[in-house]
Formats: structure tokens, sequence, C-alpha cells
């Protein structure tokens, strides 16, 4: 699967939300969910435990119509979070085109985040491709709860963005910042067409 | 290069800036070389002078499918004279140029950077006018305002018709928009179209550009647009009271966010689709700015696909640095040869790698006959008729009969006209065969140049391959010893193998001041044959083909006046000829006695200046008073002249 296709004239972005357990990806992908037209969604594949953790991965296709003449879909998933499930994540990754990294703002979930990232460019790595060509945000996650258990964007910044990567305050149970995120996400893996066909590294 | 299929006329949109220059270049190709010669057509950029320019190419080979043309952008044109120039073909280019019937030239304007090439278009029309052929031009102002110019060549450009194409108005602009639309397949309400032919483009090209945007804006975003939104779009302007956009009443109401992004990603799309788009072309500007010929990346531009524009630049950077490299070790061995067509296109790698492994080995043949100069063209009379058998008699038996063949004659008589006859004779015979034939100074000059580099053994090796040796004008290397010495030793290695050698001198081989004995005598010991001055039944004969070949029908006295005429060469008859064909009315085909004694003898003398000398004239005084040939009819201030030689 190649993200253009020249001769279908097809645009598929395969992008991944990846974070510690219980960040909100899933969250994030119920939120678009909710916002799509019916016309323009495919059935939403979650695959969560009895206590509705992400046992493997949740799936959501997004149909964007005609775009410059290319049937342009987006194909949303995310990885269960639990520090067990890394080869699943190893899998989901595969072929990805974009990662949103889910952090959790809560102070006591800083090293989880960290972690989490550590374990991200990890697998990034062992599919043989270098974190730095691969379109990735992070997302600030749980801006919403009280002040005193979060860290502020800024701290979260200097905490887990090394890579000066775009960043998104945001608040995925109720909204704000859910669309921001993936705009930035979009806009980052598309930016990589005027580089041509090949410009996107692929996993 | 070739015509591209949407320039046609019935594609042409004719409105009130342009509808003079529609007719004149239709009215050219309806009957190329009759009407306007040469037919101007000036204008800023993208105002349809291109169009115009290929239209007419292909009406007129419509009309005429045999018809001879060639359509060329300036820098085509310049490339194609340099590479002649560097492969020392530049006869052979001119010919080829001048027997081209309808020449379409683009974008003369950048003449001004090439003062060599304006020199050699002066006389490439003037050669082409001469013979009834047409030549079209575009730029992008009047000639007249071409900074650089020669004058000469300014009033040759302006001498035909010169007609300028200028922006569409409202209507032509509105019709251009609804063929644009029409031809994309989208249903743009004529409202939206008449806002967008009222915000008005410098040029059609621009026009174009904001239809393609609108397209492009209602195949992403699913709304119809309205007059107000199309003028948003464009410009940037706030339309006064409707919305940019509004939802088609049937379509489904989706989430604001939703839209939001679904716009943040079109958005993006169009962006990057569109900057291949730039890429390429700023690819191609650099390429050709290089001198390199970009058809390859051009023809991506045209396609509607989305290439992989990184691998396909990348690609063609790979190829271009491949013939640098190849031509820089071609240029070691031979300069000239580093100037090929073919180490400036990348599409012919494998022919330039080719080519370079050839000169690398020295198998590059020499310059070879020019393929218009055979028998059949040659006009065989009394003063030629021993050459011309001694010339078959080679070409049938080549290096034993009369090996080397030397023709003398003075110049114009024919002689590397029958040299080169030989040479595509004995090629037609031996197709195969490397027939070297080439004038002494050519000959003359790559020595200098192998010595210079070098590399004078593989400049030997060159010559030594060659089946036969041709030398034209042998009194050029006169005082020349060190070419002597070359082709002495070149002499008696061909005539040790039996292979045929053949010279021409404007004088026997006895009478060359400054060549070395040992060669004269050798010329000697072939076969010397001698051409004199054409007698009359060969003008006639000479007269009569050239003719011909213009297609234009004459009367035999007129072939007999022409022939009666002095001359005392080929060349001399083909003036001749041009200057009857000069006068000839361009509408008629048959060509008079009348005409060519005008073209000929000047103005016919006034009657009464006529009657007044021969009244005057005491009859039997002299026969010259009655020819109109032998009388100055026209004198200039005789008054004026004496007094000033009083002074």
């Amino acid at each position: 699967m190649s993200l253009v296709n020249f001769t279908t004239r097809e645009i598929t972005c395969k992008i991944v939300y990846y974070g510690p357990g219980r960040s909100g990806k899933t969250t994030n992908l119920q939120y678009v969910y909710s916002q799509v037209p019916s016309d323009r969604k495919g059935q939403m594949v979650s695959l969560a435990t009895r206590t509705d953790r992400t046992l493997f991965f949740d799936f959501l296709p997004l149909d964007l119509g005609t775009i410059s003449g290319f049937t342009t879909k987006f194909q949303l998933y995310t990885v269960p979070g639990q520090v067990y499930y890394n080869a699943t994540r190893k899998l989901v990754l595969q072929g990805a085109d974009g990662v949103v990294f889910v952090a959790d703002s809560q102070l006591r979930q800083l090293d989880e985040n960290l972690e989490s990232l550590q374990n991200l460019q990890a697998n990034i790595l062992e599919h043989g491709v270098d974190v730095r060509t691969m379109p990735m945000v992070i997302q600030f996650n749980k801006q919403d709860l009280p002040p005193e258990l979060i860290l502020t964007p800024p701290e979260l910044d200097d905490a887990l963005n090394f890579r000066a990567l775009p960043t998104f305050p945001a608040d995925a149970l109720h909204g704000p910042g859910v669309f921001e995120t993936l705009k930035g996400i979009a806009a980052g893996v598309l930016r990589g067409l005027s580089e041509g066909s090949g410009g996107i590294r692929r996993l | 290069m070739d015509l591209n299929p949407r320039f046609r006329f019935e594609a042409f949109v004719v409105g009130a800036g342009n509808q003079t220059a529609a007719a004149a270049a239709r009215s050219v190709a309806e009957s190329p070389g009759t009407t306007y010669n040469p037919l101007c057509i000036y204008g800023k950029s993208g105002l349809g002078k291109t169009h115009l320019l290929q239209a007419i190419g292909f009406l007129a080979l419509e009309r005429q499918p045999s018809l001879r043309t060639e359509y060329l952008t300036l820098e085509e044109f310049v490339e194609r004279y340099n590479a002649s120039v560097a492969a020392g073909q530049l006869d052979a280019f001119r010919r080829s140029a001048q027997e081209t019937d309808l020449l379409l030239l683009d974008d003369v304007q950048f003449l001004a950077e090439h003062v060599e090439m304006q020199a050699e278009l002066l006389r490439l029309s003037e050669a082409m006018q001469a013979v009834g052929r047409q030549v079209v031009l575009t730029c992008d102002r009047p000639p007249r305002e071409i900074g650089g110019l020669d004058e000469r060549l300014v009033t040759r450009l302006s001498g035909g018709l010169l007609v300028d194409v200028a922006p569409p108005d409202f209507e032509t602009r509105l019709a251009i928009l609804r063929r644009k639309a029409e031809e994309r397949g989208a249903a743009l309400p004529p409202a939206v179209l008449e806002t967008v032919a009222e915000v008005g483009a410098a040029n059609v090209r621009e026009l174009i550009g904001m239809v393609n945007r609108l397209i492009a804006y209602q195949a992403v975003s699913d709304v119809v647009i309205t007059p107000g939104g199309a003028r948003m779009l464009l410009t940037g302007e706030a339309p006064e009271k409707e919305p940019v956009v509004v939802a088609p009443p049937s379509g489904p109401a989706p989430g604001d966010e939703f839209s939001a992004f679904l716009a943040a990603v079109s958005t993006t799309v169009a962006q990057t689709v569109e900057a291949w788009r730039s890429r390429v072309g700023e690819a191609v500007l650099r390429w050709q700015g290089e001198g390199y010929r970009t058809h390859r990346l051009e023809q991506l531009l045209l396609g509607n696909e989305i290439p992989d524009v990184a691998t396909e630049l990348a690609r063609f950077g790979t190829e271009v640095d491949e013939l640098k490299r190849l031509a820089e070790e071609v240029a070691a061995f031979d300069p000239a040869a580093a100037g090929h067509a073919c180490f400036r296109d990348p599409d012919a790698l494998e022919e330039a790698r080719a080519y370079a492994e050839r000169v690398k080995e020295g198998v590059t043949p020499p310059p070879s006959p020019s393929r218009g100069l055979d028998f059949g063209g040659y006009v065989e009379g009394a003063a030629n008729e021993g050459a011309v058998h001694a010339a078959q008699a080679v070409c049938a038996d080549p290096g034993r009969r009369f090996n080397p063949l030397f023709i003398a004659g003075p110049s114009g008589t024919g002689k590397t006209h029958l040299l080169h006859a030989v040479g595509n004779a004995l090629l037609a015979a031996r197709p195969g065969a490397t027939v070297a034939c080439l004038s002494a100074q050519v000959y003359m000059d790559e020595l200098v140049a192998a010595l210079d580099a070098g590399r004078i053994e593989w400049w030997r090796r060159r010559y030594r391959r060659a089946d036969v040796l041709l030398l034209d004008d042998l009194q050029l290397l006169a005082g020349r010893d060190r070419t002597q010495e070359e082709l002495f030793n070149l002499f008696n290695a061909f005539a040790d193998e039996g292979r045929q050698l053949g010279f021409t001198a404007d004088r026997l081989p006895g009478q060359l001041a400054g060549i070395a004995p040992r060669l004269t005598t050798r010329f000697e010991a072939g076969l010397v044959v001698e051409l004199t001055a054409p007698d009359r039944p060969m003008r006639a004969e000479m007269v009569r083909r050239l003719l011909a070949t213009r297609g234009v029908a004459a009367e035999d006295d007129v072939v007999q006046y022409l022939a009666a005429r002095p001359a005392d060469s080929a060349r001399a008859v083909q003036g001749l000829v041009n200057r009857a064909l000069s006068r000839m009315d361009p509408a008629s085909e048959a060509l008079t006695v009348e005409i060519v004694r005008f073209a000929v003898e000047g103005r016919p003398p006034r009657p009464s200046q006529a009657q007044a000398i021969s009244a005057a004239a005491p009859s039997g005084l002299d026969a010259a008073l009655g020819s109109r040939e032998k009388v100055v009819w026209d004198w200039p201030n005789v008054v004026d002249r004496l007094v000033e030689e009083l002074r």
C-alpha cells in the first residue's frame, strides 16, 4: 500500500494514535466518529476487553471524497497502550504514514508518557525507519482536568517534545483539540506529497 | 518539434483583439508562401501566438500533406544551428532549412541574445522568400522594439505582414471560459463564468488558470460555486451580500468540525498537487537554461497523471550528469563531436553512449557527402561530359580504374557537386562504406585541432579507416606544408590499398602553386579532368531544371532567353533564375519573357526616350543604341555631377 496510488488516483493515509494506556486514544477516535457525517464514515471497529481497555486496536476508516481528482481516504488506528501488548503495537505501526502521540497530561502519568514515547521510537526504528522522517504530532490530552493534577502544555512540551513537533492541547472526551490534532497530522502527512510519492518513508 | 494537436484553428477563440492575426494566419495556412510572407505575429505572453503558429502548421498540413513543415522555438533553431556548426554540417543545415516549405519560428525576441543567428535567419528568410517558401514568426513585441536586432532583419520581418494579438475582451474571455469549462466537463453556472470574465486576466493562460481553480474547488468541496464565491476565491475580495459557498439543498449537513477538517485537508492536497507542477516547471526552466532538451519533463506537465516527481527529476538529473561526463570525455578527443545534439538530450542517452564510444575508438566517420548533391541533379553537357563519364567510371569500379580522380575547373562550374555525387554514388553502391567527403579547409582545421589537443594519432586513425577520400578545393592547402605531409601519407596509404581518392581544385595539378610536387605529380598520375563554363544548351537545361524544382511553369522562350544571358558558371545561372523569380507575381504560376526581361535588364525605356534616341541616332551608327541592356536610360543629375567635378 502506498500513500498515493497514481494509477487508481487514490490517496490513502494511515494514521496511528499512539500513547500510554488510558491516555485517551480511543476517545479521540470516538469523538471523530461522532462528528463524521454518516455517508463519510465506515464502521468503527473496536476490539476491547470487558473493562473497556483496547485489546487489539481500533480502526476508523474515513472517506473524504474526491480531492483534486483523488479519492482520499484516511484510516485512523489506535494501539493498545498497555506495556504487554508491544507485539500488537508494532504490527499496527506497520505501514503508518503518520503518528499522533496522545500524552496523558496528568502529573503522575509523566513517566508512562516518556516510556511510551521511547517505546514508539524503538518500534519505529525496529522497522528500519528514521524517526525524524516520520510525520508526527503530540496531543496533550485531559487538559480539562483540575490544574493541580495536570501539567500545562508548556511544561509537557519541555518534558516530552524533544524534536519540536507540533503539539495540541486537547480534551478528547468533549472534543476540543481532537480535530486540530487530526488536521495537524493530516497536513504533515500530505505535505510529503510535494516531495513526490517517495517522500514518505514507509514502515 | 511536433505540433501540439490541441493547438488548432478550431480550438482558437477569435475575438476583437486577435481577429486580424487569426485571419492572416488562416490565409497563410491555406496558401503558404503566397499571401503574407513573412507573417510576423507579436503580442504579450499567453495571448495565443504559439496556438496560432501551430494551427497554421496543422491546417497547412491538412491541405497539403506533402508540405515540409517545421515548427521550432528560437532556442531549438539556435541549438540545431550550433550542433550543425559543431559537426561541420552547416551547409547541410542550411540546405535542409531552405528546403522547408513552411517554417514556423516561435519566440523570435530571444534573437537579441544571438547575434550570429540574426545573420543566419536573415539569410534563411531571404533564401526562402526568394523561392516562395513561407516563414511565420512570433515574438513578444514588434521587431523594431527588440533591442539589438539587425536593422536589415527588422525590415525583413516587418516586410510581410506584421500583426498583433491583443488581450481578449470580455466577450472573448467569456467564450474562452465556456470552451475550457466544457472541455474539462465542468458544469459551472453561466453567472460564475461571467464573474470570472469580469475579474479579468492579463492573458489567456491566467484565465485558464482561474477556471481550473474553480473546477478544482468545486470538485473537492461538494458545494455549488456562486458568482460571489468565485470572485472571492479568485481575487480574495469578499462578496457584497451572498455567502461564498452554499451547500446543495440535497446534501447532508456535515458537522462543523468535520467540514473544517475536510476543508483543511482539501487545501493541503490542492497545494501539494499543484506543487509537483511547479517543481517540474522549475526543473524544465533550469535544464533548458543549461541547454538540455526537456521533452520528457514537458510531457509530464501535459499529462493528467501525477508522476513520481522526485524519482523522475532524480533520474533526469542523473542522466544529464552522465551526458555531461560523456561530452567531457568526447571533448578530449574531438571538441566538435562534443557538440553533437545527442549530448543535450537525456532521451538520447543510449545514442550518446554509443556515439561517445565510437569517438573514443576513433571510429567516428569523417564528414560524409551531402545528400542532395547526386548525379541526378547534375546537368551534363559539352563542358563537363568527360568529367562526368570519368566520375561514373570511378563509381563503377572504385579504386582501380582512375585513382586518383582529379577534377579541375573555375569556381561555380560544378566541381563540388560532381565530387559529392561520386561520394553519394559510392555510398549507394556500398551502404556500409565510410566515404570521407570534405573541403580541404575542414581537413586542415581538423588537423590543427588534433595537433592542438595532442591527439594526432586518433585523428589519423579516423581518416585511415575510411574507404574513400574525396577532398574539395585542394588549392586551399597551398603553403600548408604540415597538412600536405599528412595528406601525402594518407594518399599513399589509400593508393597502396586500392582505395579510391578524389580531388578538386580551381586549376590543373601542375598549375597549383604552393602544393608540393610529390603531391601534384601523384594527382597527375591518376586521371585529370577539366570542367569549363557551361555552354548555352547546358545553361538552358539548368534553367529548365531550376524552374521545375521551384514548380514554375515557363515557356521555352523564357528558358532560351535566360540561357542566352552571359553566365560563366552554374551559380551565375542560378542567380539569373532567382532574379527572374523574384519579379514573378506570387499569385501566378507562369513566368513570362516580359517579367524575366524586366528582372534581368531593369525597367523598360520610356517610349518617348526610346523614340528620341532612335530618331537622333543615324541609322547604322551603333547597334548598341537599339539595345536596352547597353544604354543607360536614367542618368543621375548630370549638372550636379559636372559642378562637383569642376570643383
